[in-house]
């Protein structure tokens, strides 16, 4: 399995990135955001950071790179596009997925671990997971994600909810909800579902010496499920 | 502008030392040249009152690469690996303006580390404000949060640990220390000297503005009433372009292009090009009109003295400037061949075509001005009478929930969380313990790293302080299984030109010297703050101690949760029940009298090496030094990581329990040893004659004291987490 991972200036989650795909067995590249071209890959990702410092709306300068474009043709063909984090963010910006994603309610960067409960697993990413609550990290200033009503009807009708955020027991409430999200989403798909943008981080739980193992979990099954 | 003895005070320098500048130069400097002197020879530049004590401080060792003298100190870590580290201080701007202050305070620290080579693995910070009750204490405290986070999350280096105090003696001057640690290959270090004639001088990154100038002058001064004129003093983070700085740099330094690199901090480009030309022992010549600005009709004087940060100065290898700049140019930022090494040993600046300074520059450097400040010894204080009627009147339980609720003991979970401390996926032990792990990409090593100030016990009495602080550096790397190796200190004081004051750095820098020679725990880099002070007014002497460790296998790292119900806890050194200056005596008798406790550095050295030898043999579960608070705040700690109990029993040979519970003795730690071990374990304590004591047992559910006192595990969370999130919050 072929990954891509694109670097923008400022990308700071990269490197970590390229660890966890490498780890279970993703032959991995780095993309700059300068490239036009994609290199051949079963998975793009989007990595976390503070893409242009962060200093327009989060992901906005990034989503105008040159490389977005050979992205945006990737994902609307079909190829499996995974944003985590900033590239969330990025993702949201360049309209392959709907909402945006305002700062967190309580105005404060948070980092710290979360439980997030899998809403949907008929797709690539989640499909015979053998878990269904994860406990993921997450680390972001901007992950409140919000979005119109019309929109929250359409993504609720078409199932594209990935992530809710909950209790260990897969309660989803708002004391399980860290950053004031509407309907506690951690992370949603496109219609299609072969986009997926998330703010928790799976490749900093890929060691039992780090916070955890279920980011193995999830990554372990990602990869058998594009094979 | 005329040049005059005036200006030179408005300038900050002092009579003599104007006059010191007209002998040396044979003549009045102009404009530039005077700013340029204020620069170099200000307190915090030229280090004027300190140098003469600092260099008796232990500087070297088997492990030092790098020790005081370059950007920061570098150790080896084995496998061609090294460590290059360093604290500073931020403490003036941060007053002034918070986020910037702490938020540049943070970018400076990581541009020094990565000046070297390093790619900077992890941060920690050493932040003190006044009283809580202080009206300026809550904003200063939630901006400096702010920008410390702001700064390192930004550029993806995870914040690991840290430290924050409250004192009213910090009402009118915070403190904010930011240390880096940075990972390099020992043959890929680079250094500031530079080298060989008509080499290329290389300006590279943000373009040079109006902000910051005078920034090192401000911070060598005390502060008076008119404080908000010196916010345009304070320096403005763009932490995103140095995130470029970072990546540009170190994919200049895989090649061997580079002669000569210093980062652009205090007095900008003044100290950074005065700095090369003086450790290579030649002359530089820069064309200001090359020097990229930000504004246009920036004077010779301001692109000289301001401190825009993200810059960096670079001597490089001729013929080299193409392939540099097409580096510098990928990421977007400035690159501009500004000037050339030369033999004349001067600093020779141009603009528009006239010559604007013309300095040697041995004048800047060797003459500059350095004091043996007058200082006072400080007499060790009488040990205080505590009537043994007043304990009769305290229950252990009331007293410990206010101790664990204390400002300064309490979980500051609220700050931590705001900072990125998993980023770059090797953090293998978080804030909140004794020390924070990081592993080295790639290996089974980790590196531990601390950041200590006891500024009570060295207001009491300096010489101990300093001593202290060392040996609880020292002990926090112990705790986490690691071998301590440097140190780096950040000395915050108040006036020199004050004896008590001048008497505090004096034996607290001999205090810590002292204890690092014996602990072989040598001083690699380090930085001093004076002047912390408003009016007459000084903080409380607070000199912080970043130590640095080594763990050979991750694996064997320890933390300070309790693991298993029934394992026996020993107390490791000797328990006397020393109250003055505890925390106890502070907060709960309100007794501000009387000495610190005493540092038997023979004891601190044995016990700590002994702990590591059962850390080896893995007959340690967990462990934590007793620190402030005593053995319960240390023990109670151990309950609330590890969601577990603790049976214990006062030892025969101590009478009163308060002085055994709350008693701040040192050279002291908590351990947990499975009893299957224990035999082993005490043989080991035995032969090496550390003394310990048996505190009690792991249970599930409470905090259990002599069968009279009883907390459960959810009441010690409760005093302890509190308390700052509803100070913030509320």
């Amino acid at each position: 399995m072929h990954s891509s991972v694109i670097t923008f200036p400022g990308s700071n989650c990269d490197r970590d990135m390229d660890v966890a795909l490498k780890k279970f067995g993703f032959k991995n590249k780095m993309v700059w955001h300068d490239d036009v071209e994609l290199p051949k890959s079963d998975l793009v990702v989007l990595p976390g950071g503070f893409s242009y410092g962060d200093y327009l709306r989060c992901g906005s300068m990034a989503s105008k790179s040159k490389i977005m474009k050979s992205v945006l043709n990737f994902a609307q063909g079909g190829g499996k596009v995974m944003g985590i984090c900033n590239g969330f963010q990025i993702l949201v910006e360049s309209g392959l997925l709907p909402g945006v994603l305002l700062r967190n309610k309580y105005l404060e960067f948070i980092c710290k671990n979360v439980f997030v409960k899998a809403n949907n697993k008929n797709n690539s990413y989640f499909k015979d997971d053998k878990k269904d609550i994860y406990k993921f990290h997450i680390a972001h200033n901007e992950g409140n994600y919000f979005c119109s009503k019309e929109q929250i009807k359409e993504i609720n009708d078409n199932n594209q909810i990935a992530l809710f955020y909950s209790d260990e027991n897969g309660n989803v409430n708002e004391q399980s909800n860290p950053n004031g999200s509407l309907q506690n989403i951690a992370g949603i798909f496109n219609k299609q579902k072969n986009i997926l943008g998330m703010m928790p981080h799976p490749e900093r739980m890929i060691d039992p010496a780090l916070s955890g193992e279920d980011g193995s979990i999830f990554f372990e099954n990602l990869i058998n499920n594009l094979k | 502008m005329i040049v005059n003895e005036q200006l030179a005070i408005d300038h900050g320098l002092k009579k003599d030392e104007y006059k010191k500048i007209c002998d040396l130069l044979k003549r009045v400097p102009n404009i530039t040249e005077l700013g340029i002197f204020s620069a170099m020879w200000n307190e915090h530049c030229s280090y004027k009152s300190s140098r003469f004590h600092l260099k008796n401080l232990p500087t070297e060792g088997k492990n030092v690469i790098q020790g005081p003298g370059e950007n920061a100190g570098v150790i080896d870590i084995g496998d061609d690996d090294a460590i290059v580290f360093k604290i500073e201080s931020h403490n003036h701007p941060s007053f002034i303006e918070p986020y910037q202050g702490a938020a540049t305070g943070v970018g400076g620290i990581m541009r020094d580390i990565f000046t070297m080579g390093a790619r900077p693995i992890a941060n920690l910070n050493s932040i003190h404000f006044g009283s809580p009750q202080n009206k300026k204490t809550k904003n200063l405290l939630r901006g400096v949060v702010h920008g410390i986070g702001g700064y390192g999350n930004c550029m993806g280096v995870p914040t690991i640990a840290g430290q924050t105090s409250f004192d009213e003696s910090y009402n009118g001057n915070i403190l904010v220390n930011a240390m880096t640690l940075g990972l390099v290959k020992k043959d890929k270090i680079f250094y500031s000297k530079a080298a060989g004639l008509g080499k290329p001088v290389i300006y590279v990154g943000s373009k040079t503005g109006r902000d910051g100038i005078h920034g090192a002058s401000m911070a060598s001064a005390s502060f008076d009433d008119n404080i908000e004129e010196k916010k345009p003093t304070v320096q403005v983070g763009d932490p995103f372009t140095e995130k470029l700085l970072l990546e540009a740099c170190l994919e200049l330094m895989a090649g061997d292009s580079i002669i000569a690199i210093q980062d652009m901090g205090a007095a900008g480009l003044t100290s950074s090009s005065i700095e090369m030309a003086s450790k290579g022992n030649l002359g530089i010549e820069i064309n200001l009109n090359k020097v990229p600005c930000r504004e246009a009709s920036m004077t010779p004087y301001e692109i000289m003295l301001s401190e825009s940060q993200e810059r960096m100065l670079i001597v490089l290898e001729n013929g080299m400037e193409e392939m540099a700049k097409k580096i510098f140019d990928k990421w977007n930022l400035d690159f501009a061949v500004i000037g050339k090494t030369t033999k004349s040993k001067k600093i020779e600046l141009y603009f528009d075509e006239e010559k604007v300074a013309d300095i040697p520059v041995n004048i800047l450097v060797e003459n500059s001005p350095m004091y043996d400040r007058k200082w006072k010894k400080a007499k060790l204080p009488k040990k205080i009478k505590i009537e043994k009627e007043i304990f009769k009147t305290l229950k252990v339980k009331n007293v410990l929930n206010k101790i664990l609720s204390n400002p300064n003991v309490c979980s500051k979970e609220w700050i931590w969380q705001q900072y990125d401390h998993t980023v770059m996926g090797d953090t293998i032990q978080k804030p909140g313990g004794d020390a924070g792990v990081v592993r080295v990409h790639g290996t089974n090593k980790a590196v531990a790293a601390s950041v200590d100030s006891s500024a009570v016990y060295c207001w009491a009495h300096p010489l101990s302080g300093g001593k202290q602080i060392v040996c609880e550096s020292w002990r926090n790397l112990i705790s986490v299984g690691a071998k301590p190796i440097a140190i780096t200190n950040c000395l915050n004081f108040g006036s020199p030109e004050n004896k008590e004051n001048m008497g505090e750095f004096v034996e607290c820098v001999q205090g810590l010297g002292e204890a690092s020679a014996y602990l072989e725990f040598p001083v690699v880099s380090g930085n001093v703050s004076f002047y912390n002070q408003t009016k007459d007014i000084g903080i409380k002497p607070t000199p912080t101690i970043g130590g640095v460790g080594l763990i050979k296998d991750y694996q064997n790292m320890i933390t300070m949760d309790l693991k298993e119900v029934d394992n026996i806890l020993l107390v490791i050194g000797k328990t006397e029940g020393h109250l003055d200056q505890s925390l106890f005596a502070r907060d709960i008798l309100n007794e501000k009298n009387g000495p610190p406790p005493e540092i038997n550095l023979f004891n601190e050295k044995n016990n700590g090496e002994t702990i590591l030898k059962l850390i080896d043999k893995k007959f340690i579960k967990s462990a934590h030094d007793v620190s402030l608070g005593g053995i319960i705040t240390a023990i109670s700690k151990m309950c609330i990581k590890g969601k577990k109990g603790a049976t214990l029993k006062k030892p025969n040979y101590l009478i009163n329990q308060f002085e055994y519970l709350f008693g701040e003795d040192q050279g002291r730690y908590i351990i947990e040893i499975s009893k299957d071990d224990l035999e082993s374990a005490t043989k080991i304590l035995q032969e090496n004659s550390v003394h310990f004591d048996e505190l009690g047992a792991v249970n599930d559910d409470s905090l259990i004291i002599d069968n009279k006192t009883k907390v459960s595990i959810d009441d010690l969370i409760k005093s302890h987490t509190n308390w700052l999130t509803n100070y913030m919050e509320n």
